[in-house]
């Protein structure tokens, strides 16, 4: 069961969109969060909408399937709708008791609700979209710049291309401890919460101790082949802008004109 | 001829504290091992064989001695990365030696630590993978992989940094016979292209491929010679706890009836060859 986990939850394609640049689509994506708080007004959204949209069919990512990433915020997503439908003061609707529901309060709901969705849809377009190890390699190149000031940018992306490495070699680890505790009679299932939370330790004792021997092992292994740090560290896939990536800049600028215009100055 | 690594009165001694001990793994080594040759060091558990392998290639460093690496000390800091590109290592875990979640950036890690140019990397890659008949996996995750196959993954990765010796400690310790097979395969292949091949190793039948065998014992060298020599002394072999290959012991059983069998014959390939003469 463990071993056909999908790390992140990219979606495999050959697309436009798959092929841009790493850098360029951190860029847009951060670029796409920032606009979507500048944006004050419906039309806004409907612009960020549409142009998400055209991304998504581009991609070719089933509509499902960036659907499905969105069930982890529908109870963030009620819970907010709810407190702005309830708590904002302004022209009654609808009232019973103490609860009222106001005309301002339900916009603002339906507002803020939208945001969140375009929210999480456009920055999953990110991962769905790209090898999380050509994410770590852009963000390794955009943060580059700021080595002056002693951010370690290659020592991050090396940290979190190795996490990627092993986090299924340590499931399936655990898996094995986990069966090992269990052939000798341990109870993972029973029991109240509690309980169950204790039954772990037994786990995590082992698994951190061969995550452990893991680590040293593969030191040796990263310094036999002469890994010194980032210092003339080449690399084969070298990241270069093709003609797609500069469409695309042009685009985000586009994009990002049409947002500020609409919202700051109409 | 001339050899790759001159080992030269090593000792080795690991520290564990300060009132303890230090506890001698290796003692008083001399040793060439000849370029292009294919060395097997045999030895049970805690003779000192790993401990050995490490030394060979700078990540251990000897307490007292040398050792010389294509003409570089290992103790030297100034050439470290030349040794290491010079011996290249593989470990026995396949699991724990691969950096990367995709095969053929695992295999470029060395290459880009070497701080070679992308194109010349990717021609590397593409050759390593195909050598050890991986290319049509390269861009698969390493945990899909069976072990054998991601021992495959590793020895390209040390192959692709183009080193003229290869140290390989316990390959297919952890593999099943089909893995340990194909390991053997492409070391004996690599061998064949000219690379100079250390093998350590607690499997007899893996040594007979070797031109020359080595046995540990507490540190020690106890045995060293052609692999026919040394497996001819059986009560020799026997007293480090070590069994001779199956073949040596059918020949010599063969042999008391009256069989005689060629002194060479240690491989279970050339012994079926041998057999199969007799109707």
């Amino acid at each position: 069961m463990i071993r056909d986990i999908t790390l992140g939850q990219y979606f495999p394609g050959n697309s436009w969109v798959h092929k841009l640049d790493p850098r360029i689509k951190i860029i847009a994506t951060l670029l796409f969060i920032i606009e979507l708080f500048i944006v004050d007004n419906f039309i806004g959204f409907g612009i960020a909408a549409v142009v998400l949209g055209a991304i998504i069919c581009v991609s070719k990512v089933p509509i499902s399937y960036i659907l499905r990433g969105l069930k982890p915020i529908i109870i963030i997503l009620i819970f907010t709708f709810a407190l702005n439908m309830f708590m904002v003061d302004g022209r009654i609707l609808w009232q019973w008791k103490f609860l009222k529901i106001t005309a301002e309060g339900l916009e603002l709901a339906v507002f803020m609700a939208i945001r969140l969705v375009l929210l999480l849809m456009g920055s999953s377009m990110l991962t769905l979209c790209t090898r999380p190890l050509a994410l770590t390699d852009g963000i390794e190149r955009l943060l580059s710049p700021f080595k002056k000031i002693g951010l370690p940018a290659h020592d991050i992306a090396m940290m979190m291309t190795i996490a990627l490495r092993f986090i299924p070699t340590l499931l399936e680890e655990a898996d094995k401890i986990m069966k090992a505790q269990q052939a000798r009679g341990a109870d993972f299932e029973s029991g109240n919460l509690l309980k169950r939370a204790k039954s772990l330790i037994p786990i995590l004792v082992p698994l951190f101790v061969s995550a452990f021997r893991i680590a040293q092992d593969l030191a040796m292994a990263m310094e036999a082949r002469c890994y010194r740090g980032g210092e003339n560290r080449t690399r084969m896939n070298e990241m270069k802008f093709a003609g797609r990536d500069y469409a695309a800049i042009v685009m985000m600028i586009v994009f990002g004109a049409i947002i500020i215009i609409e919202s700051r100055m109409l | 001829m001339d050899s790759i690594i001159r080992i030269e009165n090593l000792t080795f001694e690991y520290k564990k504290g300060e009132e303890t001990e230090p506890v001698r793994a290796l003692d008083n080594v001399n040793l060439n091992i000849e370029r292009g040759s294919f060395t097997a060091i045999l030895g049970k558990n805690g003779s000192g064989k790993s401990t050995f392998a490490k030394n060979l290639n700078g990540l251990l460093v000897p307490t007292e001695g040398v050792i010389y690496v294509n003409g570089y000390d290992t103790s030297d800091d100034e050439h470290i990365w030349d040794v290491r590109q010079s011996a290249g290592m593989v470990f026995q875990n396949p699991d724990n030696q691969l950096v990367s979640a995709i095969v053929e950036d695992d295999v470029a890690f060395g290459p880009e630590n070497l701080g070679i140019e992308s194109s010349e990397i990717r021609r590397r890659v593409d050759k390593a993978l195909s050598d050890v008949n991986m290319g049509a996996f390269k861009g698969k995750p390493p945990h899909l992989l069976s072990g054998g196959q991601k021992q495959r993954v590793a020895i390209a990765g040390v192959v692709a940094m183009k080193p003229s010796c290869i140290i390989f400690d316990e390959p297919t310790a952890m593999l099943d016979p089909k893995g340990r097979n194909e390991i053997m395969n492409i070391i004996e292949e690599l061998h064949d292209e000219g690379i100079t091949v250390v093998l350590i190793t607690h499997f007899m039948e893996e040594a007979v491929h070797a031109d020359r065998v080595i046995i540990m014992h507490d540190g020690k060298v106890f045995l060293d010679g052609k692999p026919e020599e040394v497996f001819a002394q059986k009560e020799k072999v026997l007293s480090v706890n070590l069994d001779i290959p199956l073949a040596v012991e059918l020949a010599d059983k063969l042999r008391e009836k009256g069989i005689d069998v060629p002194k060479d014959i240690i491989g279970m390939e050339e012994m079926v060859e041998y057999l199969c003469q007799y109707e």
